[in-house]
């Protein structure tokens, strides 16, 4: 269970990216690779914990899943991987080790309230 | 005027502290050329009993060193000790993986120049692992035929994630009834291409295959520096 560590490192580094752009923080927009090793449901319980006492208290953890895309070297294309016990190609079986995306534990956005431009 | 939400790009990895420090070290181990090794597995696989033989064979020829991850005990630094390799603790208390920054810290008062192969022993845990890079040349996954063939598919981001996979205790694979050929075409089925070796850190049976594969590594690590 390292998904409490990951949520602290997430909840850290929102809160270092809103302080920087003086914002308050409403979301915090994830991509979450399916190969990153870190388990969506448990990450989610973890962020309302790590984000409690801090500036991101009451904000909501958005979590993109990113599926698996291999290169296949005969096909000499991108296939999503049906299922990550077997990395072969879907469409013609070749064993596959090249990686496109899945492995991704990114920040990608803060979702924020944006007021009237004249108020401060 | 109401309050709209909006979207700010960030585009951050989550684990860029470790990275950067993971990268760091990366580039140190390849200034020093000592070559890297560290070891996944669950607990109980024989990570402590293989590296003890490894470390314990290399030394007449090569200059080894250990770091070795626990959650409480230090019983694994002093196994390791017995082969008389420099060997020291990192205990993690409740943390379930190493992470660079506890590399970097243990490594302090050590001159990795004075090395050639330096091996990291992780927390028994085949999951929380994967996701830290600790600067090593090579992560190596060990499964013992006790476990079953079908921890590869059980666990399949950490043994995408392995460069070489090490299947111990084969001298209990008939009281088991272990398949070697269920768990190499697991092993392949989840990370295509990687190396196997099969053998017993008890009996030294297959260790010879696997001390020669890690000295070829470490000289064209070294070879490919200088290039």
């Amino acid at each position: 269970m390292h998904e409490l560590s990951i949520a602290m490192s997430i909840v850290e580094l929102a809160e270092e990216e809103a302080e920087r752009r003086g914002v308050q923080v409403d979301a915090v927009h994830l991509k979450l690779g399916e190969l990153s090793g870190v388990v969506k449901e448990a990450l989610l319980s973890c962020y309302e914990m790590a984000s409690e006492n801090s500036s991101l208290q009451g904000s909501r953890l958005v979590i993109e899943v990113v599926p698996v895309v291999i290169f296949c070297p005969s096909c000499r294309a991108e296939r999503p991987l049906s299922t990550v016990q077997l990395f072969c190609c879907p469409e013609c079986g070749t064993p596959c080790s090249e990686i496109v995306q899945g492995k991704e534990l990114e920040v990608v956005a803060l979702e924020i309230q944006e007021c009237a431009p004249n108020r401060v | 005027m109401r309050p709209e939400p909006r979207l700010i790009e960030v585009r951050k990895n989550v684990l860029r502290q470790n990275d950067v420090v993971a990268r760091a070290l990366r580039d140190r181990f390849r200034a020093a050329g000592v070559f890297v090794v560290s070891l996944v597995s669950s607990p109980g696989s024989g990570k402590t009993a293989f590296l003890e033989r490894i470390l314990t064979l290399l030394r007449p020829d090569y200059r080894v060193a250990a770091l070795v991850g626990d959650l409480a005990t230090e019983n694994d630094a002093a196994r390791l000790g017995r082969s008389l390799a420099p060997v020291k603790q990192i205990t993690t208390g409740t943390l379930c993986h190493l992470e660079a920054m506890m590399v970097q810290a243990a490594l302090n008062g050590w001159d990795l120049n004075q090395l050639d192969f330096l091996f990291i022993e992780n927390v028994g845990n085949l999951v929380c692992p994967s996701s830290y890079d600790l600067g090593e040349d090579l992560r190596l996954v060990l499964i013992s035929v006790t476990e079953g063939e079908d921890k590869p598919l059980k666990y399949p981001t950490i043994f995408n994630s392995a460069d070489v996979a090490v299947v111990t205790k084969v001298d209990l694979a008939t009281a088991v009834e272990f398949s070697w050929e269920t768990a190499y075409n697991n092993i392949q089925a989840v990370r295509p291409g990687m190396p196997v070796f099969k053998l017993s850190a008890k009996t030294g049976d297959g260790m010879d295959d696997y001390l020669r594969f890690l000295v070829t590594q470490l000289v064209e690590s070294r070879q490919a520096a200088i290039v």
